[in-house]
């Protein structure tokens, strides 16, 4: 009897059981950068920075030379990284309260200066490792923890990470998208080949932003979450190509 | 005995540099030497100073809390440092500035009228160098040979056009604190 | 080799680079502007990396991450922003990665002054950052042998895989003085196969870099691992030098630019025929306990000279262990004390008795 594969598990991770809860999307988007990295042959060749939050642990998942980062400096750890070993692949893997709170300068000033390094900016609107609580993503009137009646304007207005970034001259391409569906998979995953193509190409800064889903944090099963990123999320958070210079950017040089 | 110096003006005097070529002209002749600014918001626009060691043997404190020679750009300086200088040490002022006469009758006094001199070679900036030829009357380990040398190295390649200029103050000083000593 | 004179801050910044140093991240705080401006132009003639971080936060980062890809790699700063960095620093020491950190001390706490200082020296043996760990922890008296340290200071960084700290006060930093940089060193360079550099194809396995370790267990076996280190550095590494303690009854302990102050007191008390000397610790972690033991008998005196108000007076009583007559002079927030002034409390200890 003959058999055909007609699935494998990527390369871009290793065999290790992922660490995050039922229904939560971390898992997707681990296995399209995962994939990516096997499909441009980056894998052997690439660092990874794990941050602070519920991909801690990511170093432990993604199937290269990783090193695990201070909460927030994921982007300096990478910038040191790519300084000294810039024609290699560098990318971090951070969320939302890592990214956009306590590491908000280290990402702005990356992409002021075109570190050419990839950011995968997951956002679950939501802390998740440390038990719910209020992001700078968190939308308005949404409980968490720390925002036990819902998130009210004084508590201020949920921050758009690649609308800011996009502002700065550094950064090449920042695309948002979401998993919420495999349309929606299908065109992140080119997303994240986009934007390591920009790295090879070494084009500077990009950054990928996911739409995630907290289905624990939330209080929701993981289906209503899906729902509630594509009908409350998104809303709020547009999907898009936000910059895209790599026409008009020469080569990064930095070696 | 060291050279205990005291280096004092305006910032823009060039008093910095004046104390920087003492310690650089000690290294070149393998003497011991420290030269140490006054650093920081003080700095900016007010008063400058520097203290220079120079010594055949080696240094221990490098700071100079009472100078044997101290040359005193302008009257705060004078008058902030004046009391300071041992017995028996010279105090070389830039008389141009400083109408006042010093109060110490212990040191030996050289008055330089060194703005006035550099307005006669049409540039401000050569009193430093006025100042630094009359403390080469009092120096005891630099030659004045070794100084020129730090000279010429200080103007070279870009800065080498200001050579000349910068040669002729320093002997006009030199001379004129030889001539009225 | 001639001598060359140099800024203090300019020296320390070529010795880095003769001492092999790949990469360089820090952030401007005065007084040691004049290190990473050297380096702003000098780093690149020679191929290597500067960059002019964000923050201290962010420049101790590019520290650990370049370290952690294997680079030889520099930061410095001066005490508040030193402050700002244990966070990385006590990342490096839990991930086992070597880098030298300078540290020009100034004065504190909060903003302080830019003067002279020594009151990091808390901060700089006990370790501002969290956890079990230690720096090994220089404290140079003068250019020349700041230069001498820092050239070797990568050599023994990667040696025990463990940040160095170089700390000197604002004065050694600002002033200029005689240095020869051309004392020839070994660089010792290894091969680092720990290094997190992006070869896991060619190394057959996947490097990792971190300091988390869930299980409590894993996490004490770690810091027994590195405990293990420390304390080959305390019986290893430890450096003082002992000035005319032969004779003396009142040894003055003292370092950095303090203890040339204590040289020139020394030298006026000598010359009134107090028997007086210095035991200068040259590293300030591990403690030059040695010292203190290779002293003799007829030092019954002990006299703390610090710019800073008793911090490493503690370790002066805890290296004593109550067995000679201990006292304590310092000066701080900025203020340099002149020879005279502690000479002065020397021969006060003297004339009151104290001394035979």
């Amino acid at each position: 009897m003959s058999t055909k594969v007609v699935y494998e598990p990527t390369k871009g991770l290793t065999d290790s059981p992922l660490s995050y809860c039922p229904g939560c999307t971390h898992g997707i988007i681990h296995k399209l950068v995962g994939e990516v990295l096997e499909e441009q042959n980056l894998i052997g060749e690439s660092i990874g920075v794990a941050s602070v939050g519920c991909s801690v642990m990511s170093y432990e998942f993604f199937n290269c030379d990783m090193q695990q980062a201070p909460h927030g400096r994921a982007p300096a750890v990478a910038t040191g990284i790519k300084r000294v070993k810039p024609n290699h692949t560098v990318f971090t893997y951070q969320g939302d309260g890592d990214l956009a709170s306590i590491g908000m300068a280290e990402v702005i000033h990356a992409a002021h200066r075109s570190e050419n390094i990839t950011i995968i900016f997951v956002n679950n609107a939501i802390y998740g490792m440390t038990g719910g609580q209020m992001a700078p993503t968190t939308l308005i009137g949404q409980k968490t923890t720390t925002s036990p009646r819902g998130r009210s304007l004084d508590q201020g207005m949920p921050l758009r990470i690649v609308e800011m970034l996009a502002t700065i001259p550094g950064a090449t391409y920042l695309e948002r998208v979401s998993v919420h569906d495999p349309k929606h998979i299908i065109k992140a995953k080119k997303a994240i080949h986009k934007a390591f193509e920009v790295q090879t190409n070494k084009q500077g800064f990009s950054l990928i932003e996911f739409i995630s889903t907290c289905p624990i944090g939330w209080g929701m099963t993981p289906n209503d979450s899906l729902e509630w990123a594509k009908n409350t999320m998104i809303p709020y958070y547009p999907l898009g190509v936000y910059k895209d210079t790599r026409e008009e950017r020469e080569p990064w040089i930095k070696e | 005995m060291d050279q205990r110096i005291i280096v004092a003006g305006f910032g823009g005097q060039g008093v910095m540099l004046l104390g920087q070529v003492l310690s650089y002209t000690a290294t070149a002749l393998d003497l011991h030497t420290v030269w140490i600014p006054s650093y920081g918001p003080e700095t900016r626009g007010g008063t400058a100073n520097c203290s220079v060691i120079i010594s055949d043997t080696p240094i221990h404190s490098p700071l100079v809390e009472y100078p044997n020679i101290l040359l005193a750009l302008n009257e705060p300086s004078l008058r902030k440092f004046e009391n300071k200088v041992t017995p028996g040490g010279v105090i070389i002022t830039n008389s141009s500035l400083i109408k006042d006469h010093v109060f110490r009758d212990d040191v030996t006094v050289i008055e330089i009228p060194a703005n006035d001199m550099a307005l006669g070679l049409e540039n401000l900036k050569t009193v430093n160098m006025i100042m630094l030829g009359a403390f080469m009357t009092q120096s005891t380990f630099l030659s004045e040979e070794a100084i020129h040398k730090t000279l010429e190295k200080t103007f070279s390649g870009a800065k080498a056009a200001l050579l000349p200029l910068n040669q002729q103050a320093l002997a006009m000083g030199y001379e004129h604190a030889r001539s009225h000593a | 080799m001639a001598k060359v004179l140099m800024k203090g801050n300019e020296a320390m910044a070529l010795a880095a680079i003769k001492g092999g140093c790949d990469a360089f991240f820090g952030y401007p705080i005065t007084p040691q502007n004049e290190l990473p401006e050297y380096l702003s132009y000098h780093m690149q003639e020679h191929g290597k990396i500067f960059v002019q971080a964000e923050s201290e936060v962010a420049a101790i980062n590019m520290v650990y991450g370049a370290a952690g890809a294997g680079a030889r790699v520099l930061t410095s700063s001066s005490s508040p922003g030193i402050a700002l960095k244990q966070e990385g620093i006590s990342y490096m020491a839990g991930s086992e990665l070597p880098a030298v950190i300078i540290n020009v001390m100034r004065g504190g706490p909060g903003l302080g002054s830019i003067q002279p200082s020594q009151a990091d020296y808390n901060q700089v043996t006990r370790g501002g950052g969290n956890g079990d760990y230690h720096l090994l922890a220089y404290a140079p008296e003068s250019i020349q042998e700041a230069v001498d340290i820092i050239k070797d200071a990568f050599r023994v960084a990667d040696k025990y895989r463990n940040p160095v700290m170089v700390a000197i006060d604002g004065l050694i930093g600002q002033m200029m003085e005689p240095v020869d940089l051309d004392k020839p060193i070994d660089l010792d360079l290894q091969s680092k196969p720990w290094a997190a550099d992006g070869h896991g194809a060619k190394r057959g396995k996947n490097n990792k870099i971190l300091s988390l370790f869930l299980d409590t267990k894993d996490l004490e076996t770690h810091n027994l691992k590195l405990k293990v280190k420390y304390d080959q550095m305390v019986s290893e590494e430890q450096r003082y030098e002992l000035v005319q303690t032969d004779d003396a009854e009142l040894v003055i302990v003292a370092y950095g630019s303090m203890a040339r102050i204590a040289r020139s007191a020394i030298a006026m008390a000598r010359q009134k025929g107090y028997r007086v000397g210095m035991l200068r610790p040259i590293t300030l972690w591990p403690y030059p306990v040695q010292g203190f033991e290779a002293l003799a008998s007829n030092v019954t005196h002990l006299l703390t000279a610090e710019m800073s108000l008793g911090q490493m007076h503690q370790d002066v009583l805890i290296a004593n262990e109550g067995q000679r007559q201990t006292h304590w002079f310092g000066r701080t927030g900025g203020v340099v004390p002149s020879a005279d002034e502690l000479f002065d409390v020397i021969e006060n200890i003297i004339l009151k008795g104290g001394v035979a």
